[in-house]
């Protein structure tokens, strides 16, 4: 078995935020009313078996100063598509890398990464080491210029 | 774009950053274990971690979930020319889904770029279909890109070292 309700339960709870308390895993405990001990079991498990991809703070990367973010959609043939995405998802700079579907005489760049910086200049650096690394110069460069909504995916249990 | 001061942060506060957010210990005392590794007392960590929480720094801390391993979610990226005075009206519509999730305007003739995602059964292309109608924005204007891989989905940052996109430390 890969989950039970009590682990649906864990996951439900801790992928809404787990209290910067000092014994946050308590928290979670009294919320769902096992052991600290078994909360920590679970989700040691759940973790090692990749249901939980990582358990960590997340950052606003604005505060800090990464204030340039851009997406940059690359045309690369089909046949080199799991290649060039593979390549791309390497690089620490890139958060996202997307396959998606084409729109021919539309829309014709199939491949999508979300690539951050301190500053536009070096978010485009990245863009053209990328390009050279992987052979694809037929790119675009898209400069976040407004935000109107960033939440996370709830996966409903 | 939203111009801010960056938040000060000191050694102690980028190697807690990187560790907290890569190697978060899943112990019954995971603060005094960072402790340890920082040279600081549980105590430390814990006034530091929420100093940065109430500065905006840190978002949450949380378990992000495998949607692929959990089977239930498929989603879109979708595109529109915006005329300026329609801008508002399409945002506020957009924003109302729940299932969008991320919606930026971008320097692009498609000035706006929104994700959808719907999980658990619901059909993403109903949605897809009532926000392009609600919204007004003609088909011609309109680009609707399902996944058809997901590669990576990481949202993690260098502190540390060298910074997220080494323009700090080597130009």
């Amino acid at each position: 078995m890969d989950k039970d309700e009590i682990d649906q339960t864990i996951l439900s709870i801790t992928q809404d935020g787990i209290p910067l308390e000092k014994e946050p895993f308590e928290e979670i405990a009294k919320q769902v009313g096992i052991s600290r001990e078994e909360i920590i079991t679970r989700l040691k498990r759940l973790r090692s078996i990749g249901i939980i991809k990582r358990l960590g703070v997340s950052v606003n990367q604005r505060k800090v100063g990464i204030v340039a973010n851009a997406v940059v959609a690359w045309k690369v043939p089909e046949e080199q598509l799991e290649h060039v995405g593979t390549l791309l998802s390497s690089y620490t700079e890139v958060t996202h890398c997307y396959g998606r579907v084409t729109i021919p005489g539309k829309w014709e760049h199939n491949l999508f990464t979300v690539v951050h910086g301190y500053s536009r200049e070096s978010v485009e650096a990245v863009a053209k080491k990328l390009s050279e690394a992987c052979g694809v110069s037929d790119y675009l460069v898209m400069f976040s210029n407004g935000q109107y909504k960033r939440t996370s995916v709830k996966h409903p249990f | 774009m939203m111009k801010m001061e960056p938040v000060k942060l000191d050694k102690n506060d980028k190697e807690l950053l990187q560790l907290m957010q890569d190697e978060f210990p899943l112990e019954e005392r995971p603060w005094a274990i960072l402790g340890e590794k920082l040279g600081l007392t549980e105590d430390e960590v814990v006034a530091r971690v929420k100093k940065l929480s109430a500065e905006g720094v840190i978002r949450k801390l949380r378990t992000i979930l495998d949607a692929q391993k959990l089977g239930s979610c498929s989603s879109t990226l979708m595109a529109m020319k915006v005329p300026e005075d329609k801008m508002e009206h399409v945002v506020s519509v957009v924003n109302e889904y729940m299932s969008v999730t991320r919606n930026y305007r971008r320097e692009h003739d498609y000035n706006l770029w929104f994700t959808v995602t719907t999980c658990g059964g619901k059909n993403l292309g109903e949605t897809v279909e009532e926000i392009k109608q609600r919204t007004g924005i003609p088909e011609s204007d309109t680009i609707d890109l399902p996944t058809t891989h997901v590669f990576k989905i990481d949202v993690r940052f260098k502190f540390t070292d060298s910074g997220a996109d080494g323009g700090e430390s080597h130009g």
